[in-house]
């Protein structure tokens, strides 16, 4: 176990990378959940809006 | 009836395009001097910041040359179509019935007349100021005239995009000089070998090649550029 | 017959519906073929001659690298299909594929740094293809600087659009400048003439990865054009309907 984690000698390199590399889909899912969350919001707001008219 | 417009044929309309602009042109000076000027300091700014010892410069002035035309030229595109956009001389252009993309080729050409060409012909003296062989002006000239002749050309599509915008000018230094890196890096090889003395023959040739396919796809790509603007 | 398809598409509503049925269909297979892919190279496959374990590096560097020209390439497309054919849903597919773009960009310019320190000793250099990934990154930058300094939505959409597809060549140019240019990136080891230059071993890892975040792009794709989809309606009464969703 702890020769994986060493990678023989380029631990550093290796794990920065995949840290990076899941890192950043994991925050690309939650920003678009996000960002579709919000859109949503915001059309039910103009719905409403113009229901109200 | 046909409209005035079209009651000549588009190369007379792309003369007196050529004609009208280099007369506005020789009355704003301004408008052509300071890239050329520009072009100068800038060149200048590299052997007081770095080493001025002869062979250092010559290492360094092919990029260096190349560096502030890129600069100079994007500056420059600034009234390319500045004042035909505020007064609605570009729209009457779209609007003429002319082929739009031979009238704003037409006003590139001109505006190359008046930066790129300037420019190149003052290339050879600054890289000459960078310690470069007397011998090697006519081999840097030809590398910089080729090359400007691509800069115009899809510097054009640029200005269109960013037509009218309020800070359009650093916009366009960031869509651009990514699109002019190629045309930096063969023009950059040419001047240096022409400096060193070598054949710069395979650059050339690429840098030719560039010019030729900016001369096809350019004109087209500033008219709808310029067109999505206007609209 | 192919246009009914692609005008039923270009719909805004029927867009949305669709992308959100469609998304579970791109999300799980993403999320299992990565994780297998990674694992798989990770643990699995065996140690490199060469560069030992550094080399394990490349299961998120190429895919990472692939689907940075892949986003482009779509983007271009679906913002020329807006362009040209002026259905809006392309310009939302474009802009819903920006930042996505960007990152897949970033993140294998990041790891291929990550990966030249050990190899080539040095965390950059001026080669070719890197210069070109890195003019990538600035390209994804510029088709978003450019909506932004644009204040009329349609001018934003137009002239972003012309400058996604003019910079469309930078594409080939990053694949192929490892063959035009003698470059301290290795050539092409997997899209060859000759077939793949890697081991099996080491190969199956990478392309199971590589399919996964094909997956994922979709996915992300979908869900983002979703949300843009959404923003610009500004009217219409389906609107009323998706309240229900």
């Amino acid at each position: 176990m702890a020769d994986f984690l060493h990678m023989s000698g380029y631990a550093f390199y290796v794990w920065t990378s995949y840290a990076l590399a899941v890192g950043a889909l994991l925050l690309s899912v939650w920003r678009a959940r996000r960002n579709l969350a919000r859109a949503r919001v915001a059309a039910r707001r103009r719905v409403a809006m113009k229901g109200g008219q | 009836m046909s409209s005035p417009a079209l009651e000549i044929g588009a190369l007379a309309a792309a003369r007196n395009v050529v004609a009208r602009d280099l007369l506005l042109a020789f009355r704003r000076p301004g408008d052509w001097l300071q890239p050329l000027a520009f072009f100068v300091i800038v060149t200048m700014l590299f052997p007081l910041a770095l080493n001025s010892e002869p062979s250092v410069l010559r290492t360094i002035a092919p990029g260096a040359l190349w560096v502030a035309l890129l600069l100079a030229s994007v500056l420059a595109l600034d009234f390319l179509y500045r004042e035909d956009g505020h007064d609605g001389t570009l729209e009457q252009f779209a609007l003429s019935g002319q082929p739009f993309a031979v009238l704003l080729l037409a006003k590139t050409a001109t505006h190359w007349l008046l930066t790129g060409l300037p420019l190149a012909i003052v290339g050879p003296l600054a890289a000459v100021s960078l310690g470069a062989p007397g011998g090697s002006m006519p081999g840097v000239l030809g590398s910089v005239l080729l090359g400007s002749v691509s800069l115009s050309l899809l510097g054009s599509i640029g200005a269109g995009l960013t037509l009218g915008l309020r800070r359009g000018g650093a916009l366009l230094s960031l869509l651009l000089l990514p699109l002019l890196i190629p045309t930096l890096i063969f023009g950059a090889r040419a001047t240096q070998l022409a400096i060193l003395g070598d054949s710069a023959a395979q650059p050339l040739y690429l840098l030719g090649a560039l010019a030729i396919l900016s001369l096809t796809l350019a004109p087209l790509a500033a008219a709808t550029a310029v067109r999505i603007s206007l609209e | 017959m192919a246009w009914t398809w692609l005008h039923r598409f270009g719909s805004p509503p029927h867009f949305y519906r669709v992308a959100g049925k469609l998304i579970p269909w791109f999300a799980w297979p993403a999320a299992v073929l990565i994780a297998v892919g990674l694992v798989w190279g990770l643990v699995i496959a065996p140690p490199d001659a060469l560069q030992s374990d550094a080399y394990r590096v490349i299961y998120v560097h190429v895919p990472n690298a692939w689907l940075s020209l892949m986003a482009y390439t779509v983007m271009a497309v679906a913002a020329g299909v807006g362009l040209i054919w002026r259905i809006k849903v392309g310009h939302a597919v474009a802009v819903a594929i920006a930042p996505v773009g960007a990152m897949f960009t970033a993140v294998a310019l990041v790891t291929g740094m990550l990966w030249g320190e050990p190899t080539w000793g040095t965390w950059w250099v001026w080669d070719p293809r890197l210069v070109f990934e890195l003019v990538l990154l600035f390209f994804f930058m510029g088709y978003s600087a450019l909506r932004g300094a644009i204040e009329d939505p349609d001018r934003a959409d137009r002239a972003s659009a012309l400058l996604a597809i003019v910079g469309v060549v930078n594409v080939p140019l990053v694949h192929y400048s490892v063959v035009i240019w003698r470059s301290v990136h290795q050539g092409s080891t997997v899209f060859r003439s000759g077939g793949p230059a890697m081991p099996a071993s080491m190969l199956w890892p990478l392309l199971v990865a590589a399919l996964g975040y094909t997956f994922f792009f979709g996915a992300i794709l979908l869900l983002r054009a979703r949300a843009e989809v959404l923003n610009r309606e500004r009217s219409g009464s389906w609107l009323a309907q998706l309240a229900e969703d």
